[in-house]
């Protein structure tokens, strides 16, 4: 049955790619498209007192100028898709975050005007003659200075500066009390700093208005056309929904900064209206610095209590996290439902309390970015437990083993509820480890770090995780603020000669969809991959979808495409029945037709496909065709898990940190394309180590961001890698057709906590017993660590 | 101002006035449609738009068309000839050297230059090489791999 699940078929999309033939948003061109350039903010903080673009408007080649007033007071701005109330009641402050400021700036790249021009250059060239006047005013960056007394406001009507503030858990007298019955208790206070999540693609946005069908195109480098429809249409321009399409064409990279809905792509919407010609936006990789969301940004103060044994008995965390100048779409979920949940991990902490407050500061809005929250969890555990096995002088793999949640299936065995709102669908978690540790050669490693004599010191750090995907069953997250559903449609066009196309609400930006659900869909009708066509991206022909981020695309996308194809079979066998003359309930289907059970008398798929659609020979009361829909609304989140170890060396004359090996075990239930979920788990590592070694944004105290480039800001590059020795385990999820978990995101809430793990143990080893080394551990910072 | 320029790209000879501060990336995206080359950043730092220009991979932003008169551009239109995938194009479906494929045309430039210099590149070798091009999606592992395939290939048909 299985002729090409679990192979590593080679992508089908590659084709278009590896020959230039790729459509990405910048490479569409339309008869008469304007270009525009936004002139954004120089500074974090400022009134604005004038905005003069009378030079401006008579350059070369300009077509129109908006300024915020010019947009009509009914278009209040881009809306926030999740509502986290504060904990006494309050509703979540949720001010507005307009399409070009009016009166006040609150980040630098906060949009000021669209300058529309024939081409881009005229645009850039004539928004320098636009003078703006500004009123400087202070600025405040850091979420926790954010919430001091006399802190510059980032909103005057929102006091403090949070937007709210969260609790999760057990009550925080119940974990105190845990706590103090500890007879060890590791504390940490770290920052998780803040990240640019760097899709190679710029975001890039085309508006079209046709004035013939009254119908407005978008086309924007996304992850999920039909939300970005949703949002544009119904909360920002009041413009009805079926008058507009939006097409997420070849969509070069997002790691969750493409989610959201930003003012550009309405505002081009609007404009193409306005002027009557098509307009297309492209970001500079300066303007990607300071206006893609950016994530992470927290500051932590956590502790973990352990009793005589080594058994966990309490965790409590502190977090201020970021929100930047506005509320991102998904903003508030990400340090709340993505993060204090999974603070559990995979430890049986029998008392958990997090506390978290959500704070605007003058910076760019902060949202998910690969792993979303996840990744901020397992830093927090990960770190408290290898400096508690430091500290307690035991092994950290042992400590972990301790630890652990027994092995569960989610069948036999009922799920795991956690401390914090969640239950686990199924696990296995000695394994990875223990797998982790037999790639590592544990024993000799350490050996070999004992011995070690030649000014350079080893380390080995650890990280078991666990992570919430398959994003997300609807009743639960509706319950917990989210404004929209989190299911996924699918469709099945079965065309007369058997040849099946397949639309997805799953949006490919790199992910291998194309050749994924192609695998799933031929081994379920029994046909030949090459007869399977998978169409995504466009709202004119995919129903409905909500796209993908959240590891979510193959757990919930895939089963409603299952869902899909087990429709069209449940009617195709209703004709093979008619056909031949038998009844359904006698059929089987096995290879592409239906067989009458202990005979040789079949029909083949594309026989009973082309009666659908040429019923002459038709079974009475049915419906011509063979098209089916179905929407999935997972049971439960999906809980993929792993192990992940790092073995790093540090020059002693230097503080440079060489990674020399990275291990990653993952569990990421059944796999449909090892080929592509290896590729992933790559690229989720080098973005989690990068993070650890090389990358973060960085703001001075006036609101400047100081690396907003390729040329400041620390991309990891192939040298900065060894190759990932990787495997996995399979402990299939137990509520969804293709007992799938998702593998998106893995690599990156995994591995960031190892790195910097095994740069406190290499440290500690030699002597410099610190507890943080904070990211990005430059070798400036492992150098401070070794003076203290 | 107006530069007359003749410059021939993937083997067409194309001759026209193109402003002076229009750079060789934009004259073949713009100018030309050629939008397999990539502009993913405005600091010559992330190898998207290499092409080769008289045969040596270059970053396409970092010259100006005028520059290029009378030179002859390859881009990875003109990496396969006659409908056959050149290796490094197979080496990278192969071993899927890519995901999202925004930064695949300007690695596989950069790869091919450097197979042409070192024909047998260790892997420390490759990675050094590709410190121009930044990739987001690999983790730069599968790419590694693509372009040993690409070498290996390369030896037993050359």
């Amino acid at each position: 049955m299985t002729k090409y699940i679990g192979k590593s078929i080679k992508r089908v999309e590659d084709k278009r790619f590896i020959t230039g033939q790729g459509s990405y948003t910048d490479d569409i061109k339309i008869p008469n498209m304007t270009h525009a350039y936004i002139l954004r903010s120089p500074y974090a903080h400022a009134n604005i007192n004038s905005i003069d673009t009378t030079a401006a408007a008579e350059a070369d080649g300009v077509v129109a100028i908006f300024t915020g007033s010019d947009i009509p007071e009914a278009i209040a701005g881009v809306p926030c898709g999740w509502q986290v109330d504060f904990k006494n009641g309050d509703t979540m402050k949720e001010p507005p975050h307009p399409l070009l400021c009016r009166t006040k700036v609150r980040h630098v790249g906060d949009g000021i005007a669209i300058v529309i021009a024939n081409t881009k250059t005229q645009a850039k060239d004539a928004s320098e003659l636009i003078e703006v006047d500004y009123d400087i005013l202070d600025a405040v960056t850091c979420p926790k200075k954010a919430a001091e007394e006399g802190a510059p406001l980032v909103h005057n009507d929102v006091p403090n500066n949070m937007a709210f503030d969260w609790e999760l858990g057990n009550p925080k007298e119940e974990v105190s009390a845990a706590m103090a019955t500890a007879s060890h208790v590791t504390e940490l206070d770290f920052i998780n700093q803040r990240m640019v999540p760097n899709a190679m693609e710029p975001r890039s946005a085309i508006g079209l208005y046709d004035t013939a069908y009254d119908k407005y195109t978008l086309y924007t480098s996304t992850q999920n056309p039909h939300l970005i429809r949703l949002l544009m249409c119904a909360f920002v321009l009041g413009i009805p929904e079926h008058k507009v399409r939006v097409v997420g064409p070849d969509v070069g990279g997002g790691f969750g900064s493409k989610i959201f809905h930003y003012v550009e792509e309405a505002l081009v919407i609007w404009a193409s209206k306005e002027i009557g010609r098509p307009i297309k936006w492209t970001s500079d990789r300066s303007e990607a610095f300071l206006t893609d969301a950016h994530g992470r940004d927290h500051i932590t103060n956590a502790k973990m209590g352990f009793d005589a044994d080594g058994k966990i008995v309490a965790l409590q965390a502190y977090t201020y996290a970021n929100m930047g100048g506005y509320l991102s779409t998904f903003a508030p979920a990400v340090p709340t439902y993505l993060h204090g949940t999974l603070l559990q991990g995979l430890y049986t902490t029998p008392k958990i309390n997090v506390d978290v407050k959500a704070m605007f500061t003058h910076t760019n809005a902060v949202d998910a970015y690969r792993g979303a929250g996840r990744p901020e969890a397992t830093y927090l555990l990960e770190r408290l437990l290898d400096l508690a096995a430091l500290e307690m002088n035991t092994d950290p793999a042992e400590l972990r083993m301790k630890n652990f949640i027994p092995a569960f299936d989610g069948v036999e065995q009922e799920g795991y509820v956690t401390q914090v709102a969640l239950q686990y669908d199924s696990g296995n978690y000695e394994p990875v480890l223990k797998r982790a540790l037999e790639m590592v050669g544990y024993e000799a490693f350490r050996e070999e770090q004992a011995a070690q004599s030649n000014g350079k010191l080893l380390g080995i750090g650890f990280s078991t995780y666990i992570e919430a995907c398959g994003i997300a069953p609807s009743a639960v997250v509706g319950a917990l603020g989210a404004r929209a559903g989190l299911f996924e449609s699918a469709q099945v066009r079965v065309q007369p000669t058997g040849k099946v196309s397949v639309y997805t609400g799953s949006h490919s930006h790199g992910q291998g969809h194309e050749t994924t659900f192609a695998q799933v869909v031929a081994d379920r009708m029994g046909i030949p991959l090459e007869d399977v066509d998978i169409i995504h991206g466009d709202s004119d022909s995919v129903a409905f979808g909500m796209g993908t981020y959240g590891s979510r695309s193959l757990a919930v996308g895939g089963s409603a495409i299952v869902k899909s194809v087990d429709k069209v079979l449940e009617k195709g066998a209703k004709i093979a029945a008619h056909l031949l003359e038998a009844s359904a309930d006698d059929l089987e289907y096995a290879e592409g037709k239906w067989t009458v059970k202990g005979t040789d008398k079949s029909v083949g798929f594309g026989d009973v496909s082309l009666t659908a659609y040429v019923p002459h020979n038709y079974p009475e009361g049915l419906e011509p065709g063979l098209d089916m829909n179905a929407f999935y609304d997972p049971a439960n989140f999906t809980y993929p898990f792993g192990a992940h170890i790092a073995i790093v060396e540090i020059d002693k004359e230097t503080g440079h940190v060489k990674l020399k090996r990275f291990i990653a075990v993952d569990d990421v239930g059944n796999v449909i394309n090892p080929m592509i979920v290896d590729g992933q788990i790559h690229g989720g590592l080098a973005q989690g180590i990068g993070q650890a070694m090389l990358e973060g944004a960085q703001y001075d105290d006036t609101g400047q961001l100081i690396n907003g480039s390729y040329m400041d800001y620390c991309m990891p590059r192939a040298d900065d890698f060894p190759s990932f020795e990787i495997d996995r385990t399979v402990t299939p999820c137990p509520h969804n057709p293709l007992g799938v978990k998702g593998a998106g995101e893995a690599g990156a809430i995994g591995s960031t906590p190892a790195v910097v793990n095994a740069v406190v143990d290499a440290l500690w080893k030699g002597g410099f017993k610190v507890k943080d080394v904070p990211m990005p551990m430059t070798p400036e910072r492992v150098w401070n660590a070794m003076q203290s | 101002m107006a530069n007359k320029i003749s410059v021939t790209v993937n083997g067409t000879t194309h001759t026209g006035e193109v402003e002076g501060r229009v750079l060789l990336v934009d004259y073949l995206r713009e100018h030309l449609s050629l939008t397999g080359t990539h502009i993913g950043c405005d600091t010559s730092s992330c190898g998207a738009c290499t092409v080769h220009v008289d045969g040596k991979a270059i970053k396409s932003c970092t010259m100006l068309a005028a520059q290029a008169d009378g030179a002859s551009v390859t881009t990875v239109e003109g990496l396969s000839s006659n409908g056959e995938l050149h290796p490094i194009q197979e080496g990278f479906k192969e071993e899927h050297g890519l995901q999202c494929g925004f930064c695949t045309p300007g690695m596989m430039m950069t790869a091919t230059d450097l197979l042409k210099n070192n024909a047998d590149p260790s892997e420390q070798e490759i990675r050094e090489a590709l410190e121009g091009n930044f990739c987001r999606c690999t983790g730069y592992h599968n790419i590694v791999k693509s372009i040993q395939y690409a070498a290996k290939k390369m030896a037993t048909t050359a």
